[in-house]
């Protein structure tokens, strides 16, 4: 008997209907992957596991035994705990805090924190992050961490079923296969885990059985390796995908878009020389937390007191704002890393959101002129084909995929002739990636310069024309034409210790007080280099 | 040894990181503080202190208050009307027999806490924001104030005033213990000012045990993110409703405590608004995020201290009255640019809107 079935589960919003008549089982001792496309219901069925969403019809059952939960809280008493996508932490509590929140350990009625912090200790070297210290604020770890420390409450709960939202998503290499380790391990132990990922090849890595559901509808169960890669995105997409990437065509040098010499900011970034073409895509790949998104917010103009020299069509220009970058003399876009925080004001419509950055050429004097705007949001929602009840809906009320298509929307709309893109296909379906791979190669042809960091070597590999391998804030290596392959992403990207020690010893010889980059919050590279 | 030694060190570093602002602010009033005594002709005597720790209490009271539905992210505009409220009542029923002016003393804290208690309903049952919520409640509770004690004045029991306006000498001296307070063991304390005594009792028996408590827990959990909060599965309207009942409560320990100094109730609503707004004030100075999530009401105690410090100074230098809201202004306007300093150390522009 599975440990956990849902039957005949119904879920509408308004006139949507999210999940339809779906029957859907998982069992313990087993990784179950469910696949599918933004609003293809994933999301609204864990969050019926997990006792967020009430369902309008059908019944979940445990053990056989129809269950139903009002609050979060009630599933996880019944050992069904969730990470979800969104990061159910806060900020500014400690990790201790926050890992033993739902029900701290107590003495004489008051909260334990000895007993806290030992608990937090144990659950962190349960998962191999002894070097996160529980006392620290999580505002002050990397994403990567955050995402550990996630992992590490959701275990303190003892589950025996586990839900992961895209937890992997935000993690860098090493704590991805961490994580799958733990959850071998968690598996032999005889827990369920369902996990939703985007990434094909970490389902490969992990999975024993997989559901796909499309436009809310349950497609199919089967076990991990009954069918191909292309079989499923088929199943997942409804309709047969040519190519993954669009043919990258040979390039005419037209001359140079942006040029960064000897750029360099705050001990996070040195020496960068990157020259990037018009009408080129440049990668940026290595590691996570290499230094790459310091680099595109420095090109952004949001960095202090930066260091070395940037050209914009051959002219030195200051970079000290984003007012200034995305003024007409630079037309610098930077579609930025989380969308909910920097992409987007979430709880504004639609339109306000596509026009915010192109205000002034949709104004006359101060003010704004109506009929201009109402055609540039239609032109935006067409040209992304977003899919929007009315413009005028919060933007918070669309999927992940259609919310990142509004952010690159509203920053084609000021007409940029540089594009910087933080990771834009994070925790997106396979369908809307492909449209932005397709729409990027587009762009580039029409003579837009792009510089693109994902943390996905296939996207690299798939979409750029050159890529630069970043490590500890510099660029040690540049990829061309056939080099680019994963193994030489992976390979210079590992490797790379060799070449940063040997920079480094050069670095401590000349000067015996320079501090190593690997203070902050314990993302540092050395604990990657083993693995 | 020596990773234990590295785990000490690198706690501790963490920890000065995280109190810098409770730090900076202890710093600020010891600073004015020892200034203002170095310039008094009584400097550093027993009388100074207990006429400044008289002077400081109630402001702190309602500071302490103000700091939980800033820490929930809000603010209470009703902390002042609960004060006077409970001040007036004070002033009706702390006078009788023993039993009834302790009963009195009880009534009077169940009246700040009854306050707080329907703000908390406001707010938690209307889903009305707290700052509109505390608007209206404050009119309705200075109105019953005005209702109670339509004209200063009072009755309020004579020894017990003193005794709680003086040092812990006079308290002996007063009821008759510690050989009224002569024997040699209570020679060491016999001088601290009594609203001092008070003042660290709540702190350390009332503050410390709810910051530690899971409904403390909470209140600091919603400030920094609700949506995380609720999904955590933590007991969100039971911390709301205990922490505004809270902050009840302290505000009516500030306006039982003006009772017995001023031996009268007085529904003096500049005051009421004087009060409130010096609360927001001490709170951002004791280092309280107006975001919610961040801060302590250790923090808030030491903001009002530093704010009344800055009064006591214009006494000394007999600065024109006229000028002093003036001075008051720039004073204050300096010391919450003190916690903007770290914005010079931003180098990444980005952090400024975290």
């Amino acid at each position: 008997m599975p440990h956990l079935q849902l039957v005949g589960i119904t879920k509408r919003y308004g006139g949507v209907t999210a999940l339809d008549d779906v029957d859907f089982a998982c069992e313990l001792g087993s990784v179950h992957a469910v696949l599918g496309e933004n609003g293809a219901g994933k999301s609204t069925l864990i969050k019926t596991m997990a006792g967020v969403v009430r369902p309008d019809a059908g019944q979940i059952l445990l053990d056989g035994k129809p269950v139903s939960f009002a609050t979060p809280a009630q599933a996880n008493a019944a050992g069904i705990v969730c990470i979800f996508q969104e990061l159910s932490l806060l900020p500014d509590l400690s990790v201790a805090d926050n890992i033993s929140i739902a029900a701290p350990p107590r003495r004489f009625g008051l909260i334990d924190r000895h007993a806290q912090r030992r608990r937090a200790e144990e659950l962190l070297a349960r998962i191999r992050c002894e070097d996160v210290n529980p006392l620290s604020r999580i505002r002050d770890l990397s994403l990567s961490r955050r995402q550990m420390v996630e992992i590490a409450k959701a275990l303190g709960q003892d589950p025996s079923v586990l839900i992961l939202d895209e937890a992997t998503s935000a993690l860098t290499a090493a704590d991805v296969d961490n994580v799958f380790d733990i959850l071998r391990l968690l598996r032999d132990d005889g827990i369920a885990i369902l996990t939703i990922s985007h990434r094909m090849h970490e389902i490969e890595a992990v999975a024993d059985r997989c559901s796909v559901f499309r436009n809310g509808r349950h497609i199919d169960s089967f076990d991990q390796g009954a069918r191909s890669a292309d079989e499923i995105v088929r199943m997942m997409i409804g309709r047969d995908i040519e190519a993954h990437f669009p043919a990258k065509r040979e390039r005419v040098d037209t001359g140079t878009a942006l040029e960064a010499r000897g750029f360099g900011w705050a001990g996070r970034l040195h020496d960068i020389d990157l020259r990037i073409g018009k009408g080129e895509i440049l990668g940026l790949g290595g590691l996570d937390g290499q230094g790459q998104k310091e680099l595109l917010l420095g090109l952004f103009g949001v960095l202090k007191n930066t260091v070395g020299e940037v050209t914009v069509d051959g002219e030195v220009v200051r970079l000290d704002s984003p007012v200034a970058a995305k003024g007409d003399a630079l037309g610098i876009a930077l579609i930025p890393e989380d969308r909910k925080t920097e992409g987007l004001m979430l709880p504004m419509s639609i339109a306000d959101n596509l026009t915010i950055a192109s205000l002034a050429r949709l104004s006359n004097g101060p003010f704004i002129d109506g009929a201009a705007l109402e055609r540039a949001v239609a032109d935006g929602i067409a040209r992304m084909h977003i899919k929007v009840g009315s413009p005028d809906d919060p933007v918070a009320t669309l999927s992940g995929g259609n919310q990142q298509k509004v952010v690159i929307a509203k920053w084609l709309m000021t007409e940029p002739r540089i594009i910087l893109l933080n990771d834009p296909t994070r925790g997106i379906d396979v369908g809307t990636k492909q449209e932005i791979y397709a729409l990027l190669r587009t762009l580039a042809e029409a003579g837009t310069a792009i510089l693109y960091y994902s943390t996905d070597y296939e996207e690299l590999i798939g979409c750029c024309d050159r890529v630069l391998v970043m490590y500890d804030g510099r660029v040690i290596r540049e990829l061309t034409g056939d080099d680019i392959d994963e193994h030489e992403i992976i390979a210079s990207s590992l490797n790379a210790d060799a070449i940063a020690d040997a920079i480094a010893d050069a670095v401590a010889d000349a000067d015996t007080t320079a501090h190593g980059p690997a203070a902050t919050a314990g993302d540092g590279p050395a604990r990657r280099a083993g693995t | 040894m020596s990773h234990a030694k590295r785990g000490f060190a690198a706690d501790l570093r963490i920890r000065l990181a995280q109190n810098t602002a409770l730090l900076t602010v202890i710093a600020v009033f010891v600073l004015f503080y020892g200034f203002y005594n170095a310039n008094h002709p009584r400097g550093f005597t027993t009388a100074v202190y207990i006429q400044n720790a008289n002077e400081v209490f109630a402001l702190a009271m309602v500071a302490m208050a103000q700091t939980l539905p800033v820490l929930l992210g809000g603010l209470d505009l009703s902390v002042g009307a609960i004060m006077t409220l409970v001040n007036c009542l004070a002033s009706l029923v702390l006078n009788g027999s023993p039993v009834q002016i302790a009963l009195g003393v009880l009534l009077c804290m169940a009246t700040g806490a009854a306050c707080g208690l329907v703000n908390g309903c406001v707010v938690v049952y209307g889903r009305i924001q707290p700052i509109i919520a505390t608007l209206a409640t404050g009119a309705v509770f200075l109105g019953l104030a005005l209702f109670l004690r339509p004209s200063p004045g009072g009755d309020v029991d004579g020894d017990l005033s003193w005794a709680a306006t003086n040092d812990l000498f006079e308290i002996a001296a007063t009821y008759g213990f510690a050989d009224d307070g002569e024997a040699a063991w209570f020679q060491p304390i016999a001088n601290v000012p009594v609203p001092l005594v008070l003042l660290v009792v709540v702190a350390l028996f009332v503050w410390l045990p709810f910051a530690r408590s899971v409904t403390g827990r909470t209140v600091y959990a919603i400030g920094s993110g609700e949506g995380a909060a609720y999904m955590s599965g933590l007991p969100i309207d039971r911390a709301r409703l205990a922490a505004f009942t809270l902050g009840g409560f302290f505000a009516g320990l500030g306006g039982l405590y003006l009772a017995l100094q001023t031996s009268s109730g007085n529904a003096d609503i500049p005051q009421a608004g004087a009060y409130t707004l010096n609360s927001i004030a001490a709170v951002v100075i004791g280092g309280t995020s107006l975001l919610g999530g961040v801060g302590s009401a250790i923090g808030s105690i030491f903001g009002a201290l530093v704010l009344r410090t800055i009064s006591f100074n214009f006494r000394i230098f007999e600065i024109d009255p006229l000028l002093q809201p003036l001075f008051e202004g720039v004073v204050l306007l300096a010391a919450v640019s003190l916690g903007a300093i770290r914005v010079l150390r931003v180098k990444n522009t980005l952090d400024l809107f975290r």
